[in-house]
């Protein structure tokens, strides 16, 4: 068993020592990590940035135990993910792990209500889906499918779903690339206040550079490796943001 | 190779698993035809060469004694072609080291030259040789059941004298491709036998020099049948003619036509259930290949494709699919085919040679039907495919639309967590898709129990023929008519614990325009033994003055009802014409009935107490000294023992069985697994990215299958009770179809029938689920956070 998360702020969640990762493409082997060290801390509010190709969804998934690194380690708290099976793996993802993704894959036979139950009815100590979906504010749309639902909702009601079980992380991919500007900013605020109120460690990938002034730490990857890292020194909120 | 073409063939490599599961069902379709077609043609055309190379005769004649000198006028008939004049006795057959009593047909060969008609063909050794009076030629089944071969020797009682006789040659004949004893239900080949000897030894040892009792004709090209016959009837009558018939009536050409009606059934019943599942399956598929292609659709239209070139692309998609199917059915009925006509060879009708073909037509019809199938089952989404307009198909489709179920409005949704309420409500929101998936998965089940549903139904046959109707251990008929007083001889004999006499009078029944030619049946109205039985199989005593009729006879061939007056034209003795008011109407499955009271049919037949046979009760045990003794009287002629009867019938129709088992199991399991793993497939294919999601967000392997096999496993638990009802339904086609004046099947199944239906139902749900398994642990999570589908 994990533990769940540590009250001390400074201690690091996710720590990753030499990551490389190798995809064989046929003949060609593929190169997506080339060395990655990062240590990743409670609350703080990561922003992945660099051009598709660069290794950052890979890295997103390594840490989200999707996939397995080709070498290096990495943990999770005093736990190691690298080498653990697919039912640990499984486990982790489900007790400490919340995903946001791109095209918000929803299950379109359950309501939104009943999306984010689909997560709490196997979570640990979930969150009424109710008060997710408040959250993000659609407190008002509980019954709705997603084919009743605008893009934006949709991922509002995908963060209310990943934020629901009180993860430890929130990994985002792209929450934004399906979204218009507006949208994506109203999105951007429902993430913004997760991390803010609930001090949920957030994650979040995008070719946007615009939206990196809203982070806490920028890691700018490219070629499979850290090609910068800055601290914001003056965060921006997200309404302010635009692109 | 164009690049169309091209994307056809790795679309089929794509979809292999369904290609197969589709060309499966249409396989069993076409074997089923073929299998039917191939054999019926086959057995058509062997009967047809057989009958005519061996002059099968049109018109036989039956009569008590006639002088030689009448043939002339006989073979004077206009119309006739060619006639043939025969001795014909029933013998009592003794082979050594076999108790059970034979009955024999003896019939003359010409002593010169061959015969003019219904000559035989020659297995094995030779025909008689002239003037050797101890030379027969036997028929094949019985000499096969007892292993004879020329040279050895057996006994017969002709006329009360014991004769021994010398095998010479083993034969088979065209009047006697189906072989069973007169008055019996079932063939026995060890109990019963066809033997030919020399005219001369025959009418020496019959009592029938310069005399004869049997005549067949055959009919000049034009010559009307019924004009030959009446103008033999009225030569024939003095001489104690029983009324001659045509091939109609001939007992072995009937039940070889009744054989070949059936497969003519079975060649269209089956196959449509095969293709209207097929053609369904294709359309599952295919409309789920027009909603994942829906971009390229587009993109080939904004290309300049035609809809025409489109629209052709995928019903070709389709006709390979139906061509794969429609040729393996094609050679797996032809190999069913030989078996089937090699098991008919081998049990039932007796042919020199079996000329098997596949006739060239017939393909032909299987590839005509499988396409017809194809494309009528696929047209609705190759006519959506070409409809899509290009830019309406690049747009991302919307997310599905879903509703509550009426399950959950009824408030019961609290008592389903998510995944359960994912499987309802997918479910419900395609409801025609789940039905017609459970349909076809129920004619799995229905087609399994059609398979296994000729077991219990001839065990019930049996059951309601031998214990409960005709229940004596031993039948025997006596040479004429004799005075009741036989039957005190008869109970005297050590071992009878019972007799009960009968008497049979063949006879014409009419009505009207219809006619049947059988016999009139005078039983003992409180007998022990032979008892007739009601609708509901209870035993009711015969009512005196009148005629009870079995309800095939009534209903189906003479069209009486009670209280209706049936005339009938006796074929015995004076051949008297007598009105005979219809009494009721009684459940026989075996054969046709007319049952009188035996005193009434004495009555009507102006005779004191006479009786044809006995209906005997034998004390277990005593039966071979009992045979014995009955062999030695001469009066006695024939005797047919019920158990040995029954055993040899089981021992004769097991193959079959076996056969059609095997058939139906293969079959059924096709079209099985075929829809379970199909409906499985596209259910995958269009959840494969919400299970995926789902796996990301941490459900376990077993969590997300429980999401589609709950699925399936619902529809199959649904589709079991359904699978009865088709059975049933399927029983019932089979029931009317094949119900004919020999046997009428009754609607009886088993529960092993619902078993075996739901078992076959079960084992594809779990293999089907077992390969889905093993894809769910494939399912590529990586990929769904980044594709919209």
């Amino acid at each position: 068993m994990i533990p769940r998360m540590p009250a001390d702020a400074s201690q690091p969640v996710f720590v990753a020592r030499g990551l490389t990762k190798v995809y064989q493409m046929g003949e060609v082997a593929v190169h997506a990590l080339r060395g990655i060290d990062l240590t990743l801390y409670r609350g703080e509010m990561v922003v992945l940035l660099g051009p598709s190709g660069s290794g950052k969804s890979t890295l997103l998934n390594i840490l989200g135990g999707l996939d397995a690194p080709s070498g290096g380690e990495v943990r999770y708290l005093d736990h190691v993910l690298t080498g653990a099976s697919d039912a640990a793996l499984t486990r982790f993802r489900r007790e400490h792990v919340g995903f946001v993704f791109q095209f918000y894959n929803l299950i379109p036979s359950l309501t939104a209500r009943e999306n984010v139950a689909a997560v709490t009815e196997i979570a640990k100590s979930p969150m009424r889906p109710e008060d997710a979906l408040t959250l993000v504010g659609l407190g008002n749309r509980l019954d709705h499918f997603p084919a009743q639902l605008s893009g934006g909702e949709q991922q509002r009601v995908a963060i209310a779903r990943a934020v629901a079980k009180n993860p430890a992380v929130l990994l985002c991919d792209e929450p934004t690339g399906a979204l218009d500007s507006h949208t994506g900013v109203v999105v951007l605020e429902v993430l913004e206040k997760v991390n803010r109120e609930l001090g949920t460690l957030t994650v979040l990938i995008t070719h946007n550079a615009g939206i990196a002034d809203m982070a806490d730490r920028v890691i700018r990857m490219s070629d499979g490796r850290i090609a910068e890292e800055r601290h914001n020194v003056q965060k921006r909120a997200a309404h302010e943001l635009s692109w | 190779m164009r690049a169309l073409d091209l994307k056809l063939l790795r679309d089929l490599w794509h979809l292999r698993g369904q290609v197969l599961a589709i060309a499966a069902v249409i396989m069993g379709g076409v074997a089923t035809m073929v299998m039917s077609l191939s054999t019926y043609d086959s057995l058509v055309s062997t009967r047809d060469r057989f009958y005519s190379e061996y002059r099968f005769a049109d018109v036989f004649a039956v009569l008590k004694r006639a002088p030689e000198p009448l043939a002339e006028r006989l073979a004077a008939i206009p119309g006739v072609e060619r006639m043939e004049t025969r001795v014909r006795a029933g013998v009592k057959l003794e082979v050594a080291g076999f108790s059970d009593p034979i009955t024999g047909q003896l019939l003359s060969l010409p002593d010169v030259g061959e015969a003019r008609l219904n000559r035989l063909h020659i297995k094995r050794g030779r025909l008689v040789q002239p003037w050797h009076a101890d030379e027969v030629v036997l028929s094949d089944t019985f000499a096969d059941a007892h292993g004879f071969q020329p040279g050895d020797t057996l006994a017969a009682i002709i006329h009360g004298k014991r004769k021994r006789l010398v095998v010479v040659g083993v034969a088979v004949s065209p009047e006697y491709v189906y072989q069973i004893a007169p008055g019996s239900m079932f063939p026995d080949f060890r109990r019963y036998g066809v033997l030919w000897m020399g005219r001369s030894a025959l009418a020496a040892a019959y009592d029938m020099d310069g005399a004869f009792n049997h005549a067949s004709l055959t009919l000049a090209r034009g010559a009307n049948l019924q004009d030959v016959i009446d103008r033999v009837d009225a030569i024939l009558a003095p001489y104690g003619g029983t009324g001659a018939y045509g091939r109609r009536h001939q007992f072995s050409n009937r039940f070889l036509t009744e054989e070949l009606k059936q497969l003519r059934t079975m060649a269209t019943v089956f196959p449509a259930i095969f293709l209207g599942v097929a053609a369904f399956l294709l359309n599952i598929v295919l409309s789920r290949l027009v909603a994942l292609q829906r971009e390229q659709i587009a993109i080939l239209k904004a290309f300049g494709y035609s809809y025409a070139a489109i629209g052709w692309h995928y019903v070709k998609l389709v006709l390979v699919m139906a061509a794969i199917g429609v040729a393996a059915g094609v050679a797996l009925g032809a190999w069913f085919g030989q078996g089937l006509a090699h098991v008919y060879r081998e049990t039932t009708f007796r042919f020199p040679y079996l000329d098997y073909e596949l006739d060239a037509g017939v393909i032909a019809i299987a590839f005509a039907v499988g396409a017809l199938a194809a494309v009528s089952g696929t047209l609705l989404s190759v006519v959506r495919a070409v409809r899509l307009s290009p830019a309406e198909g690049m747009r991302a489709e919307m997310p599905e639309i879903y509703r509550t179920t009426l399950v959950e409005r009824m408030g019961l949704a609290r008592w389903f967590a998510a995944p359960s309420r994912m499987i309802v409500r997918h479910i419900q929101r395609r409801p025609l898709k789940s039905l017609l998936t459970v349909f076809g998965i129920a004619c799995a089940c229905g087609l399994m129990m059609v398979g296994n549903y000729q077991r219990g139904a001839i065990d019930f046959m049996v059951d309601v023929q031998f214990r409960q109707a005709a229940r004596e251990d031993l039948a025997l008929s006596f040479i004429e008519p004799t005075s009741g007083r036989a039957l005190h001889e008869l109970a005297a004999l050590p071992g009878v614990d019972h007799v009960e006499g009968f008497r049979d009078v063949p006879a014409i029944l009419r009505f009207g325009q219809y006619h049947h030619r059988g016999s009139v049946f005078g039983i003992q109205p409180e007998g022990e033994l032979h008892r007739s039985l009601d609708r509901m199989l209870r035993p009711v005593a015969v009512p005196p003055g009148g005629v009870v009729l079995t309800d095939h006879l009534a209903n189906e061939i003479l069209h009486v009802k009670p209280g209706d007056l049936l005339t009938v034209e006796v074929l015995e003795g004076s051949r008297p014409v007598r009105q005979v008011p219809v009494l009721g109407i009684t459940r026989q499955y075996l054969g046709v009935s007319a049952y009188m009271q035996q005193d009434s049919l004495n009555t009507l037949m102006r005779e004191g107490a006479t009786v044809s046979g006995a209906y005997l009760a034998v004390e277990p045990g005593t039966e071979r000294e009992l045979y014995a003794r009955l062999n030695d009287r001469p009066r006695v002629l024939g005797m047919v023992a019920n158990k040995a009867a029954i055993q040899s019938f089981y021992a004769t129709i097991g193959e079959f069985i076996l056969f059609y088992n095997f058939v139906a199991t293969l079959l059924a399991g096709a079209i099985g697994f075929g829809v379970v793993y199909n409906a499985a497939r596209i259910s995958l294919s269009e959840r494969g990215r919400e299970l995926a999601s789902l796996r990301v967000l941490g459900f376990t392997h077993g969590e997300i299958a429980y999401i589609l096999l709950g699925e399936l496993a619902l529809l199959t638990l649904a589709a079991i009770p359904v699978g009865f009802a088709v059975g049933v339904a399927l029983v019932g086609i089979l029931v009317v179809a094949f119900q004919s004046e020999l046997y009428r099947l009754p609607l009886i199944l088993t529960p092993e029938n619902y078993a075996m239906g739901a078992s076959v139902v079960i084992v594809s749900a779990l293999l089907s689920g077992l390969l889905l398994w093993r894809r769910l642990g494939r399912l590529d999570l990586v990929a769904v956070l980044k594709t919209r589908e």
